[in-house]
């Protein structure tokens, strides 16, 4: 018997080994780049890391990123939610390709999201003209900013939500319709706190990728400091500037809010398990 | 009717459906056919004229390529990572399999800066490979270095939860049976962690290949050298060549379209592994 637990698992030499290498790749790969952003950020000081954060164009792009958040949180939340309410719930022909549908926009390049609302709202694009006579700017302007983070977060709440309501079935709805709860009740009283770990997780993910989000934004963006720069436009521009120091000052702020998304989401994932 | 009585029982079809289907197609479906509808604008001339340029096909090569090398060391790795994280036990271990997914939360241009800090001639890392000729930064090594990172949580996630699910039994028998750990992982572990080993290797090589933020940094933008197939379409939309950026970008819809095919069939197969099991 011995000599059978012995082959199931690999000798302490191996086991540790293993590790180490997992473990190097690791902290070559994630650890010492995220190490690296806050020792760069203070490399010249306490007092010049609070002064690149509070410089009016740093505060400028970290309020358009919190505004592209705002719009595009709770509008692919609803989304998400009624995405997830007609697919896992109803059973109709073209369900499968809707699903697919829904993931595209993972699937598709930011450069290419960018580009995509360029050639439909930019001065050379099919509306272009018409936008123009009627003077409104969508591109190189704040909605096409907007527009960009909604297109590349569309997937997030819908893909989280689908399955697990799919494994949980509709028996508690169906019963509580039953005992005469409208449609809304049910979703308010039932549906909801079923589901709530789930759309937390999904909700978690999406905040992160609609506060982070580069290429996409970056395209429809035209960097006009302290009116469409988001903070990770901002991280580049001062980079390229060669003020290093402002530039992962500005990362920081960002790194911490991928960290505190890092938390939330082992937090509310342990919650969906048990 | 065996779904009948569900489908009428339960409210709100028409309503969640109508307004899934308008919002994906004001926000997703209308703006893409866009693309599609300049795309094929162009002559066909003019098209292959753009994509097979010689600087467009230097891109193509280095995004296939790069995209390629980069999901190759993270399915080895990453398989590696899942593996330990599943398997042993050691001081924290959760804390690290919560920053597997730190390249999914962080900017890209956040990670961008950061890779190219740390991987430049004098930077942590740099430094310690400068010695041996080793230049990462503003190569051809620091587009796989950008790419393996962003790619990195794909090949872990998809692995983790098939490792976690494997019947002891079966390695039990495997084991009793007389092989020995390496035959075991290779006959019996492997073939069963496989369909989602590819989908994660898949999803990392869709991800490297449009991969912009972090790549645009580390790269130095090298024509012919360094530059990937995104920075060509960011290139030619600054200078205001339309025609370029779009056919170039087609392409990468094409290739996005191929990898959701992908997708679909190996998760298609993977589920047919799962009933077999």
């Amino acid at each position: 018997m011995t000599a059978v637990t012995d082959r199931r698992t690999e000798p302490p030499i191996v086991r540790w080994a293993l590790t180490a290498v997992a473990l190097g790749f690791l902290v070559c790969f994630l650890f010492v780049p995220l190490a690296a952003v806050f020792v760069q950020a203070f490399a010249e000081g306490v007092r010049n890391y609070w002064l690149a954060l509070v410089e009016p164009t740093a505060l400028a792009a970290l309020r358009l990123t919190a505004a592209a958040a705002l719009v595009a949180v709770p509008l692919n939340t609803l989304f998400g939610l009624a995405a997830a309410w007609a697919l896992a719930r109803f059973e109709f022909p073209g369900r499968g390709l809707l699903i697919t549908l829904i993931d595209l926009p993972f699937a598709i390049s930011p450069v290419v999201s960018g580009l995509v609302f360029v050639l439909m709202f930019g001065a050379q694009g099919l509306l272009g003209p018409w936008l123009t006579a009627h003077g409104i700017r969508i591109v190189f302007a704040v909605p096409g900013i907007l527009l960009a983070t909604m297109f590349v977060t569309v997937p997030f709440v819908a893909r989280e939500l689908i399955p697990v309501m799919q494994e949980q079935g509709s028996e508690e709805e169906q019963a509580a319709l039953a005992l005469g709860a409208s449609g809304w009740q049910m979703f308010r009283r039932v549906t909801l706190p079923n589901i709530r770990w789930a759309l937390l997780y999904g909700v978690v993910l999406l905040n992160a990728r609609a506060i982070g989000e580069f290429g996409a934004v970056s395209i429809v963006s035209g960097h006009i400091r302290g009116q469409t720069n988001t903070a990770p436009l901002h991280v580049e521009i001062l980079y390229n500037e060669y003020n290093f120091a402002a530039a992962f000052a500005v990362a920081s702020v960002l790194a911490l809010a991928a960290l505190a998304t890092l938390a939330a989401k082992t937090i509310v994932g342990r919650r969906i398990t048990q | 009717m065996p779904r009948g009585p569900r489908r009428h029982v339960l409210p709100g079809f028409g309503l969640s459906l109508g307004f899934t289907i308008s919002y994906l197609c004001l926000l997703v479906l209308i703006p893409l056919s866009g693309v599609v509808l300049r795309a094929s604008s162009i002559t066909w001339a003019g098209f292959l004229a753009s994509v097979t340029s010689a600087r467009a096909l230097a891109a193509f090569e280095l995004s296939l390529g790069a995209a390629g090398v980069a999901a190759i060391v993270n399915a080895v790795f990453g398989l590696l990572v899942a593996w330990v994280l599943v398997r042993y036990r050691f001081p924290g271990r959760g804390l690290i399999d919560a920053c597997v997914d730190l390249p999914f939360a962080l900017p890209t241009s956040v990670a961008g800066i950061a890779l190219t800090a740390v991987y430049s001639p004098a930077g942590w890392l740099g430094r310690q490979l400068a010695p041996l000729g080793i230049q990462v930064a503003f190569t051809r090594l620091g587009v796989v270095v950008a790419l393996t990172f962003i790619g990195l949580p794909f090949v872990v996630r998809a692995v983790q939860p098939v490792l976690e699910d494997l019947d002891a039994e079966v390695e039990d028998a495997a084991a009793s049976l007389g092989a020995n750990r390496w035959q075991t992982f290779r006959r019996v572990l492997l073939p069963s962690i496989a369909p989602a080993l590819l989908t994660g290797f898949t999803l990392a090589f869709a991800r490297a290949l449009g991969e912009y933020g972090s790549v645009v940094f580390i790269s130095g933008n090298l024509p012919f050298r360094t530059e990937v197939i995104t920075l060509l379409i960011v290139a030619r939309l600054e200078q205001f060549d339309y025609v370029g950026a779009t056919a170039v970008a087609s392409m990468m819809l094409g290739a996005s379209f191929l990898v959701l095919l992908t997708i679909n069939l190996l998760q298609a197969w993977s589920r047919r592994r799962g009933a077999l099991a």
